[in-house]
């Protein structure tokens, strides 16, 4: 990300006086050339992936253009295909997810990093890498015997109870839908944001802290004042991974959403995933209009993905004045 | 190093590599649902005739689309290939494509009604009803009529279906495609569907893990599934007027009465079969062999391992509860393999 901003003697223009030989000699230029084939290739891949989900999803565009994008029908033997449920699924379970898994996971990442003593942290450290790695059908499994059955006998009742004068949680609850996607979506993204938050929180330079202790805050006043706003450049980055994760989390999630493409406003309500979709259908896809709505569903969560990471990365930019760091961590 | 050969093998095949293999070596690809005893078979033939035979059970969908397109040298799938699919892959390769069936398999309806421990008796209008979202009460007439004795509470009936497409959801859409007018229109047979109502579970132990768990549901899966995991399932009402419980004899007599008016090459759907005691939702799955092969070795190995499938090979089938073709079935295939060339 901030790669312009580092200082390589070696490639700087004023050392084009050295020939082109002895800087080779050194090292400098062919290291130079292999970590930027490196760096390309990630765009190279990216590039690449986008034109075959864009040549292999041509016959829906043809048939139904951006009507793709707004349409509820999904009806694999009439052939009629529209991708809107799936997007709304997505884009709920997701903001579900990381509504649960922000707040959450920053608040241990802080603990971890500034309040814990070593002899806790370190352990405790230990044990979220761990859920970090472990796979998603884990998670998925976790979601069926342990979620579901919770939110039927009492996720569900107590909400209704509390917040049930809010269209979100109202009508018949299966156990299995968009709150129960979105939150076993949040207990596989926080791992991420404590793992990455703790690390950025815990190279803030000593001396941030050192001066607004001098200044008379308390511990608390600088940590939340000052360490939190001078990483929150990495803590959105770990909020960035989180939220791509819980977009494209295909197993754990059509393990527990219900996969039924409708939209309701609430969220006890089956749904369906773009990535589940994909997964569920693919391998049985006959016709080549199904295949190709399949595939171009892929390019559809691919967008999606671009234009949250858009709009987040323009929210950090927004509100970057804010706080009394620069945003570099 | 055998293990690892087929791995290669596997990965060649899957990028889509055609294999000029010197050793006898044949790739097939399709179906799930028969891949237990596919494997068996495979292996068996392996051990008795030295003959390779790789299978991928990447879905019925994926089979027919591989041996279109020439990367597989047989398919196998659930459902029969339709008359386009039939013509494509004329286009494709300037011959024909046979359907061979091989074993037969069935659904039956599965549920969780609590207060019920007995055997449900359904009718083709109540299981209708119940997946288009019109009998919504356990305790309708359309089942309780059939019931009669049984106390069915009044609770809304929570429908389970297949999330992925499955050969399993194509037997079960055909049956009631056949049975129902309104099914036919509104929704039709395919492995995926619009359903009108439900929650989608993933594969056979993603629905009955639903029905497990989810009171007043009812859903269905496949009869081998359901006997290995010693569930309990409802009779279905047949063509005759019978409740039949699936099990190995009924399936196998649905096709044999639908053999007399079964067409010469094989595609049919034997659902709602006549026959007394023929049960009503089975399906034949279908071996995709190409009428003419370039390699006359691999005709002919793979000639003997379908004949060799149909007709010794029928024991392990029942073994691993899948129902036995009939006789009829058997001579009929036995003839028509002589059109492979």
């Amino acid at each position: 990300m901030a790669t312009s901003s580092i200082h390589v003697p070696s490639a700087d223009p004023v050392d084009n006086s050295r020939s082109f030989l002895s800087r080779l000699r050194n090292g400098d230029e062919i290291a130079r050339l292999v970590t930027f084939l490196f760096a390309a290739s990630v765009v190279l891949i990216t590039v690449l992936l986008v034109y075959e989900l864009w040549i292999a999803s041509s016959l829906p565009r043809q048939k139904f253009g951006l009507a793709f994008f707004v349409t509820k029908l999904w009806d694999p033997v009439a052939e009629q295909f529209g991708a809107l449920t799936f997007i709304y699924g997505t884009v709920v379970t997701a903001g579900v997810a990381l509504s649960i898994a922000i707040p959450l996971g920053i608040g241990a990442a802080i603990f971890l990093a500034e309040l814990a003593p070593q002899k806790l942290s370190d352990p405790l450290q230990f044990f979220i890498d761990l859920l970090a790695a472990v796979p998603s059908v884990i998670y998925g499994v976790l979601g069926v015997f342990i979620v579901i059955p919770l939110m039927r006998t009492w996720i569900a009742p107590t909400l209704k109870a509390t917040l049930g004068f809010l269209p979100l949680f109202q009508g018949p609850a299966y156990g299995v839908g968009f709150l129960t996607a979105g939150i076993v979506l949040a207990i596989m993204v926080i791992p991420y944001i404590i793992s990455v938050s703790r690390e950025v929180l815990l190279s803030v330079p000593r001396d941030q802290r050192e001066a607004a202790l001098a200044l008379g805050s308390t511990r608390w006043e600088s940590t939340w004042k000052v360490v939190v706003p001078f990483a929150r450049t990495g803590i959105m980055g770990s909020i960035f991974l989180a939220l791509a994760r819980a977009l494209g989390e295909t197993m754990a999630v059509t393990m527990v959403i219900g996969n039924t493409p409708s939209i309701s406003s609430s969220l006890f309500a089956p749904g369906y995933s773009i990535a589940a979709v994909i997964a569920n259908e693919f391998t049985e896809a006959t016709g080549d209009l199904y295949l190709q709505s399949l595939i171009q569903l892929g390019l559809v969560l691919f967008l999606l993905t671009f234009i949250l990471n858009g709009l987040a990365r323009l929210f950090m930019l927004l509100t970057a004045s804010r706080g009394s760091g620069t945003g570099r961590a | 190093m055998k293990r690892l050969s087929g791995l290669l093998v596997l990965g060649l095949s899957l990028a889509g590599v055609m294999l000029a293999q010197g050793g006898l070596l044949i790739n097939g690809a399709g179906a799930t649902f028969p891949y237990p005893i596919y494997s068996k078979w495979f292996d068996q033939f392996h051990k008795a005739n030295g003959t390779q035979i790789n299978y991928q059970s990447v879905g019925s969908g994926a089979g027919i689309k591989q041996v279109t397109e020439g990367t597989v040298d047989f398919g196998a799938t659930d459902g029969p290939m339709n008359d386009d699919q039939i013509k494509a892959y004329r286009a494709k390769n300037g011959t024909g494509i046979l359907h061979f069936p091989t074993v037969l398999g069935a659904d039956v309806p599965t549920y969780n009604v609590p207060g019920v421990s007995e055997s449900l008796n359904f009718t083709p209008e109540a299981l209708a009803g119940i997946f288009l979202g019109r009998v919504s009460k356990w305790n309708d007439p359309a089942i309780a009529n059939a019931n009669k004795g049984v106390n069915l509470p009044g609770n809304d009936i929570v429908v389970i279906h297949r999330s992925d497409g499955s050969g399993t959801t194509y037997i079960w859409t055909d049956y009631l495609s056949k049975i129902s007018g309104d099914w036919k229109d509104k929704v039709g047979k395919g492995t995926s569907v619009n359903w009108p109502v439900g929650l989608g579970g993933k594969g056979n132990e993603g629905v009955s893990g639903l029905v497990k768990q989810t009171p007043n549901s009812i859903g269905y899966v496949e009869l081998i599934y359901a006997a290995q995991n010693k569930m309990t399932y409802g009779t279905v009402k047949n063509l005759a007027g019978t409740f039949v419980k699936a099990d190995l004899a009924s399936v196998s007599e649905a096709a044999a009465g639908a053999s007399k008016t079964m067409p010469e090459d094989f595609r049919v759907s034997i659902t709602n079969a006549p026959g007394k005691n023929a049960y009503p939702i089975s399906s034949f799955t279908w071996l995709l062999i190409p009428e003419k092969f370039k390699d006359a070795a691999k005709r002919d190995a793979i000639k003997n391992f379908v004949k060799w499938a149909i007709t010794d090979g029928q024991s392990a089938a029942e073994v691993l509860s899948y129902a036995k073709l009939p006789k009829e079935v058997v001579d009929r295939e036995l003839k028509a393999l002589g059109k492979v060339q």
